[in-house]
């Protein structure tokens, strides 16, 4: 497996810019500050930091925006929401970034949403999943790139449906994105398929999930099927006693992000065969644009990139982008006129992508598929991508969700 | 003379053994009373449910005719006891003056003052508590430094802060060379005949006790077994006999 | 039904895990009285070490049995053996010192061992393998049980009876069992002291190892594993009583069983279910299931407090020249450093308040984030729901706090030693819970967002006056108070209960009075906090920040009124810096930690202080 480059490397970067391009472009750089919970999420967060060091060293390398280096000081917010609201405070003002990018957890991202409402910023989260960002917490100055918790639950919902299962069983960490992920399946789900029927919700804590007591409790209230969010830690834990107690037999799962390397691979060959998930088949997509950059990201980091490293670059590449359409002007108004409607190619080579005007949220899409075991490593098969555009609500729908003026 | 304590009947019991059985007798004003007996006689125990650290199982304690009995020992305090401990009990990060101002301070009623520095408190007061004593030159030290026989004398200013109409003080000569003891034993007789206060104390040192005490309690397996003037105390053949076979000073 | 059982099964191989790392907790807290912090870290030791033995067997081992359970055992030997070396290098020069210094110590330990552990396996999570002969699951009752569970049920029972054997059959367990009982007596009796903790920290360090690698075929092991279990053991060791191997047991029992049926029943609360417990437990039986008293955290080694003098004329003088310097310099700052001034100053009042009951008042909190937090979110609630202004929210941060004090500390302040500490950490964490769980008041882990200040606040630099003004006037307020008469009693039940009792001092309710009122100025600070951030989370309450605290009332000093200001300044000042410059901040201020116990044990003021009376004599 391929290695990270690990903590220290992290956060030795936190003092250091990213490195300077081959060509040294003209004028003064423009300064991106990057929050994210490098300690608290590495399996995502390293080859997150791998691909956006590539993607600004291959703008830099191009001769900057209007000859203007992207430079970029990261920070690590160990996944608390007031860490990163101290480092967006201290990246503004002492650091003087032009605009903040970043954030994974859901909390972290809404936090740092509303210091961008406050303080007048533009913020382009990658990753935080949360619908509140973009809806009942939006706001002029924050865009999101990664389709959100109601998108992935809405592109499984789809596949749900076409299952036989009418006895559901739910489980998912207890926060803010298991919650509303749990929320939305249920919902839609029933919406699709009114006859069907809840048995059981466990909400272990994150990180702390008592495994084997989790799934004797799934296990009782005896499913047709299982909607899983764990992920990392958590899901590792719950697939062993799952595998060891047989609570996957003649059961379906369908499970969100699971089919992710970063979460997929830990798993070994115990990875679960056959759940629904959405994720990255990171190996068998080979869309031209994708093939690029996986070869480039190979060369540099010497690995295999993972759903992370994607998010990274399309986030450099929406910046490259809308900094493009403003001639490099780092005027905080003028870059939110052009973050809305602005399209930019991503990194899966499906062609552009958009961020909404109506909502600010992208519609970048995920892949649908299930998983399966390959030369004895967890993989996805049978995938598709679902185009993120097909699984937003109406326009009339979210104006309604996201407050006006 | 008035009667300061009356006890009738006292008894408690640990886990079936009985401590302190039926036990009473009365202190007057101005009076010293030794209450004496070998270890384990239950003199500690008897001293204890006298100010409310313990509660008797039966029994009436009564300071100047109010029933007591049970109280816990700060409301027994405001009731007019002082007390001074076997091993002294003096607050150890204050100078002396300082533990005679909290006593002052408590008896005020002023404890939940938040504003005014406490040490510009009753100065004088306190000044002249320790003069008493013969504290005064030692005012200013923190009391964890003072040697034992000093700390004694702090207790007893401590003690005589609220102006008590009875002071319980349990082995107060423990641990002092005889010199000292004879001079604190002299000083409390002084200030109990000069104020009026009823003096209870219980003491090893039978030197001590026939020399100070104007009347004398002897305890033996929780039972009072005798009463009376010294010399009486001292003829009495019961006493003798528990001294006797116990030997007779035991410390 | 069959489910139940099952389900009491799954609590019986959670309770025996639990039981191994706390078993060599209470043994260790038993000899030495140290609260040992780092014993979650040893745990985590014995997992890595378990893991790289077990995976990293040459040819021919790998997968057997002997090469498994071989290696699980030399895993737990030699995290046995690192526990005897942190004593005889560290421990061992402190246990003369104050119980809460010498958790300080442990906590400097806990922070090494991250940072070492991270350098060593790296931040990823790893997956160990399957215990070989034990992969597979067995019917029972028609459901399928892991064998390795089974195993695990058994691994409890047979520790416990070991343990037993050893303490009553051999001299050394006599002779253990008598030190814990009265230490002054075994060294009377001429015995080595010195061998027998090492052996006990030993004995200690191996259990929680092999608690460790016996995890490995059940979870995977990461970098979070030590805080995670040193709290639950923390808190099977108080709910079965200080010291007390058959208190563990059952314990390890009630809390493993209370988190599989709590799964049932209440899936969403079983992180602070143990706290609730905990908290019914000590309000009913102080001392735990099988617990008896204990001395002091504050032992009786240690050294009296030193008086409560005037304020030294050159303090007053630097103080003021501090206070000119903070009116003069900060309109020449950028806002970053205004904005860093801030959470100083926040710090600063925060620390003091604590400071106010631990060192006057004599009593440990480990849980005094609940206060900082209540008010940050007496104040954010009423901005969020009733659109209060600036003013009445911070208005309502003291009273919010004051009143949770109030109800808290009434339980709390009946209790002595580390159980009263762990109650207020109880108290916190069900608290923690509220804020957490209570989405549709407190916005559960996302916050309460856009608490921003008034207009005319709404500076960097008038946020900042404002925050110094409320900080140092209460700051001030508290020194006061420690010289007021009400301080006074409080300091005055602490050095003697006895005594104070005797002179009509109801030491209960000053030390009620006085934990509300350290708990209203800790809400001060909170609100102030809320609004200089804009946003409140459950971490404000979390268990973190109460250490954080902690640390900056210890590495201050507890003896000194000064010691909270320094402790703060340093502390944050410190961690703030340290986390831009190194990316080793742990190791590093685990070091300094380390040292400042060593070598300035009266804390940062109690340093200078003597430096300046040495400077004099």
């Amino acid at each position: 497996m391929a290695t990270e480059i690990g903590r220290r490397g992290i956060l030795a970067g936190a003092t250091l810019l990213a490195t300077p391009g081959l060509v040294r472009a003209q004028g003064e750089a423009i300064r991106i500050g990057e929050i994210n919970s490098y300690t608290a999420q590495p399996a995502f967060l390293a080859p997150y930091r791998n691909a956006w060091v590539l993607a600004v060293e291959q703008v830099n390398a191009a001769g900057g925006i209007n000859g203007r280096r992207l430079e970029t000081v990261f920070r690590d917010d160990a996944g608390r929401p007031e860490d990163a609201v101290r480092h967006a405070g201290e990246l503004v003002n002492a650091e003087r970034v032009h605009l903040l990018a970043g954030g994974f957890l859901s909390n972290v991202g809404l936090a740092i949403g509303d210091f961008a409402r406050q303080n007048r910023r533009l913020f382009v989260a990658s990753e935080p999943l949360t619908d509140a960002l973009v809806w009942a917490q939006g706001n002029r100055y924050t865009f999101r790139l990664r389709p959100s918790t109601y998108m992935q639950a809405a592109m499984l919902v789809e596949e749900a449906a076409k299952l036989p299962a009418r006895r559901w069983a739910t489980v998912a960490p207890n926060y803010e994105y298991g919650q509303s992920a749990v929320r939305w399946f249920k919902e839609l789900l029933t919406r699709a398929k009114p006859d069907v029927q809840f048995v059981g919700d466990q909400f272990p804590a994150l990180g702390r999930i008592d495994a084997g007591a989790t799934v004797q409790a799934l296990a009782s209230t005896t499913p047709d099927a299982i909607f899983n969010v764990t992920f990392g830690a958590d899901l590792t834990n719950f697939v062993r006693q799952g595998n060891t107690r047989g609570l996957f037999e003649r059961r379906r799962v369908v499970s969100v992000l699971t089919g992710e390397p970063e979460y997929l691979l830990p798993l070994g060959d115990e990875a679960p065969e056959n759940w629904i998930v959405t994720g990255y088949p990171w190996e068998d997509l080979n869309t031209p644009g994708h093939v690029t950059f996986r070869d480039a990201y190979r060369q540099r980091w010497n690995e295999a990139p993972r759903l992370g490293s994607v998010v990274a670059y399309d986030t450099v590449s929406a910046i490259a982008a809308m900094l493009r359409k403003t001639g490099a002007n780092t005027e905080t108004e003028g870059m939110v006129e052009a973050m809305r409607g602005l399209s930019f190619p991503t990194a899966f080579g499906t062609g552009d992508v958009t961020f909404r005007a109506v909502d600010h949220q992208s519609t970048l899409g995920a892949y649908v598929g299930r998983t399966a075991l390959r030369n004895g490593r967890g993989t996805m098969v049978d995938w598709r991508y679902a185009d993120g555009a097909r699984y937003l609500p109406a326009d009339e729908v979210v104006r309604g969700l996201r407050p006006q003026g | 003379m008035s009667v300061v304590l009356e006890v009738e009947g006292l008894a408690k019991s640990f886990g079936g053994v009985r401590a302190v059985q039926g036990v009473g007798f009365a202190v007057d004003a101005g009076e010293m009373l030794a209450l004496i007996g070998p270890n384990g006689a239950g003199k500690s125990t008897c001293f204890n449910m006298l100010n409310g650290q313990l509660r008797p199982d039966a029994g009436r304690v009564r300071l100047l005719g109010r029933d007591i009995t049970g109280m816990v020992p700060r409301r027994v305090w405001r009731l007019g006891v002082g007390r001074t401990f076997q091993i002294t009990a003096t607050f150890g990060s204050m100078t002396v003056r300082e533990n005679v101002q909290m006593a002052l301070l408590s008896h005020a009623g002023r404890l939940l003052h938040l504003w005014r520095p406490a040490t510009d408190a009753f100065v004088a007061e306190a000044d002249a508590l320790l003069a008493r004593v013969g504290m005064a030159e030692q005012a200013d030290r923190v009391s964890a430094i003072l040697a034992y026989g000093d700390l004694k004398r702090l207790e007893l200013a401590i003690a005589l802060a609220n102006a008590p109409r009875l002071l319980l003080m349990d082995e107060p000569t423990a641990g002092m060379a005889p010199r000292e003891r004879v001079a604190l034993m002299e000083l409390t007789a002084g200030i109990a005949r000069e104020s009026g206060i009823a003096v209870l104390f219980t003491e090893h040192d039978m030197d001590v006790v026939f020399a100070h005490a104007d009347r004398i309690i002897v305890l033996d397996r929780g039972r009072l077994i005798a009463e009376g003037a010294p010399p009486a105390v001292r003829a009495n053949p019961e006493v003798q006999a528990v001294y006797l076979g116990a030997g007779l000073v035991h410390g | 039904m069959e489910d139940l059982l099952i389900q009491a099964l799954n609590g019986l191989a959670s309770a025996s895990s639990l039981f191994l790392v706390a078993s060599g907790l209470t043994v260790i807290f038993g000899v030495s009285r140290i609260v040992n912090f780092a014993h979650g870290s040893f745990y985590m030791l014995g997992a890595y070490l378990g893991w790289t033995l077990v995976t990293r067997l040459p040819e021919g081992l790998a997968g057997t049995p002997f090469g498994f359970w071989g290696g699980v055992l030399l895993a737990a030997l030699i995290t046995g053996l690192i526990g005897m070396v942190v004593e005889m290098l560290l421990l061992r020069r402190i246990y003369g010192s104050p119980e809460l210094f010498q958790l300080l110590a442990t906590f400097g330990v806990v922070l090494v061992v991250q940072d070492l552990a991270l350098m060593a396996w790296g931040p990823q999570d790893l997956l160990g393998p399957r215990a070989p002969l034990l992969r597979g699951s067995t019917d029972l009752l028609g459901l399928r049980f892991p064998r390795y569970e089974l195993f695990l049920i058994c691994v409890g029972p047979v520790v416990l009876g070991l343990l037993w054997l050893l303490f009553h059959r051999t001299r050394w367990g006599r002779l253990v069992r008598a030190a814990t009982q009265d230490r002054e007596m075994v060294s009377a009796l001429g015995i080595d002291q010195r061998r027998l903790f090492t052996g006990v920290f030993f004995l200690g360090s191996l259990l929680a190892g092999l608690g460790g690698a016996l995890q490995l075929p059940r979870e995977s092991v990461n970098l979070h594993m030590d805080l995670a279990i040193i709290t639950e053991a923390f808190v099977v060791v108080v709910v079965g009583g200080l010291g007390s191997l058959g208190g563990a047991f059952l314990a390890a029992l009630l809390i493993g069983e209370l988190h599989a049926f709590g799964i049932l029943i209440l899936p969403k609360i079983t992180l602070v279910l143990v706290f609730l417990v905990m908290a019914v437990v000590l309000v009913v039986r102080p001392h735990g299931l099988l617990g008896r008293a204990s001395a002091p955290v504050r032992g009786a080694a240690a050294a009296p407090d030193p008086p409560v003098g005037p304020t030294p004329r050159p303090l007053v003088i630097a103080g003021f020249a501090a206070l000119a310097l903070l009116i003069v310099v900060p309109p020449f700052l950028r806002d970053y450093e205004v904005s860093i001034l801030v959470d100083l100053a926040v710090f600063v009042l925060f620390a003091a308040s604590l400071h106010f009951i631990m060192g006057p008042g004599g009593m440990a909190s480990f849980g005094h984030a609940a206060y900082f937090g209540a008010g940050a979110y007496g104040a954010a609630l009423l901005v969020k729901h009733l659109a209060a202004p600036m003013g009445i929210g911070l208005a309502a941060a003291p009273l919010a706090a004051g009143l949770l004090g109030l109800a808290f500390g009434w339980f709390c302040v009946r209790l002595s030693g580390v159980y009263a500490a762990m109650l207020t950490l109880a108290f916190a964490q069900i608290a923690w819970s509220v804020a957490f769980q209570w989405v549709e008041v407190t916005g559960g882990d996302n916050g309460i967002l856009g608490v921003w200040p008034a207009a005319w606040a709404n500076t960097k630099l008038v946020y900042f006056y404002l925050t110094l003004a409320l900080c140092l006037g209460g700051t001030l307020l508290l020194r006061r108070v420690v010289r007021a008469p009400f301080g006074m009693a409080l300091r005055a039940q602490r050095d003697s209960t006895l005594r104070a009792e005797a002179i009509g001092i109801d030491g209960f309710r000053i030390r009620w009075l006085a934990f509300a009122l350290a708990a209203a100025m800790a809400g001060i600070a909170g609100g102030l906090f809320a609004y200089a951030k804009g946003s409140v989370f459950p971490t404000y309450l979390a268990i973190s920040r109460s250490v954080d605290a902690l640390l900056m009332v210890l590495l201050g000093g507890v003896q000194t009124l000064s010691g909270p200001i320094l402790g703060a300044i340093g502390f944050a000042g410190m961690q703030e810096q340290l986390m831009r410059a190194s990316d080793l901040w742990r190791l590093i201020m685990g070091g300094v930690i380390i040292a400042l116990v060593l070598f300035f044990p009266q804390g940062l003021a109690g340093a200078v202080r003597r430096l300046w009376e040495g400077r004099r004599a």
